[in-house]
């Protein structure tokens, strides 16, 4: 927030002060409570294993996931199997989103390709994708493939379908506009179409970063020898929970500093409109 | 002029080429009109800018889509805006202006392309009561200084009167000319305005008024 709002130089008057500081401390409120709710949890779950109120081995703690993560660091392993798993993550997310707003374009393009192909976006938007697993491993391979095709298959049909009604939620009215200049569909598209629906696209890669790393971590539980969801698997087997909660956190924090990559995105194209 | 639903859009569509006709022919300068052509600008009830573009990237719509765009028809465009009061808003957004701004911006877009007729479907109805009165005095005068015939779709009897020469009422469905009246309200010079508060506008008036009243009794 620029420092003209500030509650002491930006008021208008003695009551806009008092109304600006009233907001601030609420945030300020907010913002407490919310690390006040982490640190208890973590504080809590800290002294109960050290008391032995809940088993560490099944539990694990904050400070034991600490350590792993510190191992798993110092012997190199974590910047591997991160790599791998943001790896996947980009290639399932970009595959994904072009060809998902290909097909999009495609299918504003032909309302008859639209009105066939309906049904069947249908049954492939409600199919869980999992179940084509063993498809996918046939087909592509045990390996990395199977994973960012698995990736791909959950973001795809979710990209077609919101950026489909992306295009068509563009006024009716803009594109008669556009004719009564003679415009031919590919001027349709360029100029009207795209351009206004880059609301709906950002809102797409949103949903679409959440859902390839559903895909790649499914993925890698069914196929991996390496990666985040594979290190969450391995130590569910061999009873290294320790390893489950630190690969878990993270996932978290990667997934974290993805969605703040797309709020920055986001907030640079929402500038000017 | 004509009761809602009658086919006054259609109308202009058919002018504009936008849609052709199930029967008949529609004659421009005894030109018959086939598809899409360069003799119609055609102005809509909305002003439909593009959001995502300033406003002088609006006014040159028309032109790029026409892909005429070069640097004589750009400056030309440029000078309407700057001609009609709008110049300094040309890097501004369309939600920054106000909705008589928008729509006069709209009628720059359409006259860039140069058409010799313009089509104004009902253009003032989404712009509150004062704004309508002083743009339909701007949008008479851009009209006139631009040497242009348009072809407006109202149905309010006083902008009617006020902005035409010639007044046609058609019937409700399936339309045909019930009435056609020529307005003689001062000399060119006169702006609607002028023309709304002259007395004989209530001659005219009265006559519209009844041609159109016996048509919403027979609905």
């Amino acid at each position: 927030m620029p420092n003209r709002h500030n509650a002491k130089n930006g008021a208008v008057s003695e009551e806009h002060a008092r109304f600006l500081r009233q907001i601030k401390r609420e945030n300020i409120k907010v913002t407490l409570l919310r690390v006040g709710i982490l640190v208890a949890v973590l504080v809590l779950w800290e002294i109960g294993a050290e008391l032995r109120w809940i088993d560490p081995f099944i539990m694990s703690s904050p400070s034991r996931i600490i350590r792993t993560i510190g191992t798993l660091m110092s012997s190199g392993e974590l910047l591997t199997h991160v790599g791998v798993t943001v790896w996947e993550t980009v290639m399932g997310f970009t595959l994904g989103t072009i060809l998902g707003i290909g097909i999009a374009i495609l299918l504003w393009w032909s309302p008859t390709v639209q009105r066939t192909l309906d049904p069947y976006l249908v049954v492939l938007n409600s199919l869980p994708k999992i179940a084509l697993g063993p498809v996918i491993i046939v087909w592509v391979g045990a390996g990395q493939a199977a994973i960012i095709t698995m990736a791909l298959l959950i973001s795809v049909i979710v990209t077609v379908m919101s950026m489909l009604t992306g295009f068509m939620e563009v006024s009716d009215e803009k594109l008669l506009l556009m004719r009564t200049f003679g415009a031919t569909k590919l001027q349709l598209l360029r100029m009207v179409i795209l351009p206004g629906s880059v609301p709906s696209i950002i809102s797409t890669i949103k949903i679409n970063v959440g859902m390839t790393w559903v895909g790649v971590i499914v993925g890698e539980y069914l196929v991996s020898k390496a990666g985040l969801g594979y290190l969450i698997v391995y130590g569910g087997q061999v009873f290294k929970l320790d390893l489950v909660m630190a690969s878990i956190l993270i996932l978290s924090v990667i997934a974290v500093l993805m969605y703040l990559v797309v709020a920055w995105v986001e907030k640079r194209y929402s500038r000017n409109r | 002029m004509g009761p809602s639903g009658c086919g006054k859009t259609t109308v202009l569509s058919l002018i504009a080429g936008l849609i052709a006709p199930s029967s008949g022919q529609v004659l421009i300068a005894g030109e018959p009109v086939e598809g899409h052509h360069d003799k119609v600008g055609y102005m809509l009830q909305r002003d439909h800018l593009f959001e995502w573009r300033t406003i002088e990237e609006n006014i040159l719509l028309g032109l790029q889509v026409k892909r005429i765009c070069n640097r004589q028809t750009r400056q030309k465009a440029l000078d309407l805006l700057n001609k009609y009061g709008l110049g300094e808003f040309k890097t501004y957004h369309p939600h920054q202006l106000s909705g008589g701004m928008r729509q006069k911006v709209a009628l720059i877009r359409t006259l860039a392309v140069d058409p010799e007729i313009l089509l104004l479907d009902e253009p003032f109805s989404s712009l509150d009561y004062q704004t309508r009165l002083v743009l339909s005095g701007e949008i008479v005068d851009i009209i006139r200084r631009e040497k242009k015939t348009a072809v407006l779709v109202t149905h309010d009897l006083a902008e009617a009167i006020s902005m035409a020469d010639r007044v046609l009422v058609l019937s409700p469905r399936p339309a045909s000319i019930k009435a056609e009246v020529r307005i003689e309200l001062g000399d060119e010079n006169t702006t609607p305005l002028m023309k709304r508060k002259d007395p004989v506008i209530q001659k005219y008036f009265d006559y519209l008024w009844k041609e159109l009243s016996v048509h919403a009794e027979q609905t």
